[in-house]
């Protein structure tokens, strides 16, 4: 693996996350910037990939580190090309997200946490994503999948499935 | 039909974008505000429409403008909060994705009136989509003179930036919402400073929730006093209601707060009663921090009147035998829900989320969690309810932030509500694996004592 | 600059004039005693500090002689600071001392209360405020949080388990040191402290972590199950020395110097040196000069009478007749007795520290 670098239009994105704050307040573009390394590195954080953030905004590493470990969405650990993300708070919980988890579960053979062999899929509990009227569901990427059923759940998996092949 | 002032415009076919925004009357609250208000005019305005923070506080927004410390040289701003989070809210992102640049529109007023020429939102970093949604609204509005530099001729500067934020329910509170957006974790900041003195880059700082924002919109165009009209009492102008859980129609609504719970559950036009044919049980009906009521409080008060959705009927009885409008978010439970189990997801919820910065809340939110698991597992013990009554009373008040109560009440209402349910699952370990406790007598008429 | 006004402040029935800006809490450490609420996290050196472990939060009862009414909420007296008029209630308060034993409860839910085998044992605050502020059973029937093992080098020891998370030590970094390398990762209930990436903490100054840490997190690794720190006497002591103030407290047994920390006032804090400044101390003195010659002693440090560690350490005190000494005709009394011959419980064969669990009786049997 080459040394871990941004290219010219992740550069480009990153010059204008910065530019939002007044100088000398780079530190501010951390979470964004962050967000834009998990998707231009391979869906997560590695430690150099950490570092590398940290050196571009010119801040310590352990600040980049106690901010990546913080929020939830940063993946530091490699994850399967799709990660689905089920939310198992209360409002889903009362619209049926335990079968779902359930679901998912026995039809992809892995637990929360967890990847498939084939390095598709990773499936995590999360907790209330701002969707409870339309439940149950899961993020998938940058996008929402609501009202979910067994049905729609192997129509995601289809779908994923389907895009990965085309991908190779 | 009940007055719309926010959710009016929702449903026209491309009221995403400005051309037809603006065609239905949209940013003339720019123009009126720019060109004949001065700042105090605004902050006027809002004092007198009653406006209360939608974020949950109800803190009357006018009131904390007028906080905001003016020393001189100093940059002013102001930040959205879009951070929504509250489990069963969801009336934000509906708003920000159905009808964003009534938002855009609303900050730009807001941010004339504070000052702030570099305003932020901050949305939660789940919400990536509607990112895009509000980027797009904004170079719009940018492209038509409305954003940036020297709007409408008028000399006034304003960018609007939107800040992504990355899973951290306690980014809803104003100081962590603060810090994370300077890019450090989300722990809250010990108050005083207040953020009106010392927010964001230690600059003061108004921070104001979505639908706030955007109420300030109607508050220009009709007079603060026309707005203070609708609704009732401390309850003025409309709220956004994001109804959830066992019932036909979920979904976000706008009401005026004069109409009643029972009417929103069972009227077509809201909730459209509860999913398949069941009983009513329980609700939350603000958002999973307030207390839970079981049916009969909830629809009526202990005095035996009808409970109506706005502040002050909502939490009438205290939290003894009422509840709080909150975000609006509002929670159904039907009778063959689990509160046990419920009162558990949410406790998850709250250990999850607590950022881990003061005893209490970050020791005390896991022990609850554990005590439940075991109560809702057939694992408990009938002295656990006592201790979980004791653990939240030592978490609630002592936490830096809400956090802590918002993480306590719910347990303690539960209990105070529910403890037959809690004692029933202790009590037969087995059978609660296999049943709910049922609907009970929870929806049983409350005996009113007649006075003299 | 003009003169600070003074503020009048009743703290427990006890009314002092400070100046304005001052917080409840140094208020009440100026009446001193009881009056004084405990600090876990608070550290009046560190700017930024307090606030955090909820053990000073004190009752005002009245917000000021302009604004009589009471807060609504406890207050943390270490971020709180005091209005002209102002009453608070600390030990007078039944609503303090109650939230005050749930926070230490709270405290202990997850620390191993591994204290005999823990070198803070007799100077851990988390251990004098269990005994004055706490209750005698804990109601937590769970696993404790486990943490994996973080090695900060060859000086200083991190026992996460035992961590409280008062953030002392990552304000000591930022604030003595130009490049922390240490901080807080994760959230919630398993925060910790950590450096990410597994690396030896290295800065000139960066010992000091292990005086401010109020719990055994942070202990020096050259003292390591070295001795207890009761049966050691802390002497005064300085050197000349090019990067810190050398003014420190030698912890000694016989003529070896077994630990070297900085000195601390009554309030367990380091204390001012004689430049005036803060008397933090490099690594070098703390770590490296182990030899009585390296120093200049001073005199025995003054010790709290009431603490463990004055035992044995009878400054000002007239010494009692050594009466032994004289039965013995001047020999010095030995013991020369084996704890095997006499017990049976702790057999020499039997190597406890091997086992995975508990002991158990049968253990012994074999």
């Amino acid at each position: 693996m080459g040394f871990m670098k941004f290219n010219e239009q992740q550069l480009a994105e990153f010059n204008r996350l910065v530019a939002r704050y007044p100088e000398g307040k780079q530190k501010s573009a951390l979470l964004p910037v962050l967000h834009l390394a998990q998707e231009s590195f391979g869906g997560w954080l590695s430690e150099e990939a950490l570092n590398y953030v940290a050196e571009l905004l010119q801040i310590k590493p352990i600040e980049v580190y106690e901010v990546a470990t913080f929020y939830s969405m940063y993946h530091l650990k490699p994850v399967g090309k799709y990660v689905f993300e089920v939310c198992q708070t209360g409002p889903c919980m009362l619209r049926g997200s335990d079968n779902i988890i359930q679901y998912i579960e026995n039809t992809l053979g892995i637990k929360p946490g967890e990847t498939t062999t084939d390095g598709l899929f990773t499936l995590k509990t999360v907790e209330c994503l701002g969707a409870c009227g339309y439940a149950p569901m899961m993020q998938l990427g940058k996008h929402y999948k609501e009202h979910l059923t067994k049905e729609k759940v192997d129509a995601i998996i289809e779908e994923c499935r389907k895009n990965a092949a085309v991908n190779n | 039909m009940a007055v719309k002032l926010l959710l009016e415009k929702a449903h026209i076919e491309g009221i995403r974008s400005y051309e037809v925004y603006r065609r239905e009357g949209g940013y003339r609250s720019v123009e009126k505000a720019l060109k004949t208000m001065s700042p105090e005019n605004i902050v006027d305005e809002v004092k007198k429409s009653g406006l209360r923070g939608r974020g949950g506080a109800g803190f009357p927004a006018g009131m904390k403008w007028s906080f905001i410390a003016k020393p001189e040289g100093v940059p002013r701003h102001l930040v959205c909060n879009a951070d929504e989070s509250e489990p069963g809210t969801f009336k934000d992102r509906y708003l920000m994705e159905n009808i964003p640049h009534l938002l855009i529109e609303g900050l730009i007023v807001s941010s004339f009136a504070l000052g702030s020429n570099d305003t932020y939102i901050y949305i939660r970093g789940e919400y990536a989509w509607i990112v895009d949604i509000l980027e797009t609204a904004i170079n719009e509005a940018k492209a038509n003179g409305f954003v940036g530099n020297n709007i409408l001729g008028t000399g006034f500067n304003c960018n609007i930036h939107v800040q992504r934020g990355a899973g951290a329910y306690i980014c809803g509170e104003e100081t962590a919402l603060i810090e994370s957006l300077e890019g450090k974790r989300g722990n809250p900041r010990l108050k005083p400073p207040f953020p009106a003195v010392k927010g964001l880059w230690e600059r003061p700082t108004v921070v104001n929730n979505v639908e706030t924002l955007s109420a300030i919109v109607p508050i220009i165009n009709m007079g603060g006093e026309e707005y203070a009209k609708i609704g009732v009492g401390r309850s003025t102008g409309t709220k956004l209601i994001s109804a959830c859980g066992n019932i036909n129609q979920p979904g976000v609504y706008e009401i005026d707060m004069t109409i009643s719970v029972e009417e929103f559950i069972y009227s077509d036009e809201y909730c459209g009663g509860i999913a398949n044919g069941k009983r009513l049980k329980a609700c939350i009906p603000g958002g999973s921090s307030v207390p839970i009521l079981p049916a009969n409080l909830l629809l009526k008060t202990a005095k035996g009147e009808t409970r109506y959705m706005n502040y002050e009927s909502l939490s009438d009885g205290g939290f003894a035998t009422g509840s709080m409008m909150g975000s609006g978010g509002f929670i159904v439970l039907d009778e063959d829900q689990c509160i046990v189990k419920n009162t558990l997801t949410l406790a998850r919820f709250y250990r999850h989320e607590s950022c881990g910065q003061c005893s209490p809340c970050r020791e005390g939110t896991g022990w609850m969690e554990k005590i439940l698991h075991n109560i809702e597992y057939g694992k408990g013990k009938i002295s656990d309810i006592d201790l979980l009554w004791d653990i939240q009373s030592k978490i609630e008040g002592n936490t830096i932030c809400p956090l802590g109560d918002a993480a306590a009440w719910p347990v303690a209402a539960a209990i105070r509500h529910f403890r037959d349910e809690f004692a029933w699952h202790v009590n037969h370990p087995d059978e609660s694996q296999k049943r709910n406790f049922g609907l009970a007598h929870y929806a049983d008429p409350i005996y009113v004592p007649v006075t003299a | 600059m003009s003169e600070q006004p003074l503020f009048k402040v009743t703290i427990d029935n006890i009314t002092i004039e400070v100046p304005a800006g001052t917080t409840i809490l140094e208020a009440a450490r100026k009446i001193g005693g009881e009056v004084a609420p405990p600090t876990m996290c608070y550290y009046s050196k560190l700017k930024g500090s307090g606030g955090k472990c909820r053990t000073c939060l004190v009752e005002v009862s009245k917000g000021s002689e302009k604004d009589p009414r009471p807060m609504p909420k406890l207050v943390a007296s270490c971020r709180t600071t005091i209005m002209d008029g102002m009453e608070v209630k600390n030990i007078t308060s039944p609503k303090v001392l109650d939230a005050r034993a749930g926070v230490v409860e709270f405290l202990l839910l997850n620390h191993p209360l591994d204290c005999p085998i823990c070198d803070q044992a007799g100077e851990c605050h988390l251990q004098d405020l269990s005994y004055e502020h706490g209750k005698e059973k804990t109601r937590y029937e769970f696993q404790k949080r486990v943490f994996h093992k973080v090695d900060l080098g060859d000086k200083i020891q991190l026992h996460m388990t035992r961590c409280i998370l008062c953030y002392r030590c990552v304000f000591t970094a930022d604030q003595l040191t130009t490049n922390r390398e240490h901080g807080i990762l994760d959230r919630g209930d398993h925060s910790q402290i950590a450096t990410f990436i597994q690396k030896n903490l290295q800065n000139d100054f960066i010992g000091n972590v292990i005086d401010v840490c109020p719990v055994g997190a942070l202990t020096d690794k050259t003292f390591r199950f070295k001795n207890r720190v009761w049966f050691t006497k802390p002497v005064d002591a300085h050197r000349d020395c090019d990067k810190c103030c050398g003014e420190v407290q030698l912890w000694m047994r016989g003529d070896e110097v077994y630990r070297v920390t900085a000195r601390k006032d009554e309030w367990g804090e380091v204390k001012e040196s004689s430049k005036g400044s803060t008397g933090w101390i490099c690594n070098e003195c703390r770590f490296d000069k182990k030899k009585v010659s390296d120093w200049i002693i001073e005199g025995p440090s003054n010790i709290n009478r009431h603490s463990v560690i004055s035992q044995g350490h009878y400054v000002g005190l007239k010494k009692p007749n050594e009466t032994l000494s004289k039965v013995m005709q001047g020999r010095d009394p030995k013991l020369l007795m084996n704890i095997h011959e006499v017990s049976e419980v702790n057999k020499e064969n039997i190597q406890l520290s091997l086992l995975e669990r508990p002991a158990h009786s049968n253990d012994f049997n074999q």
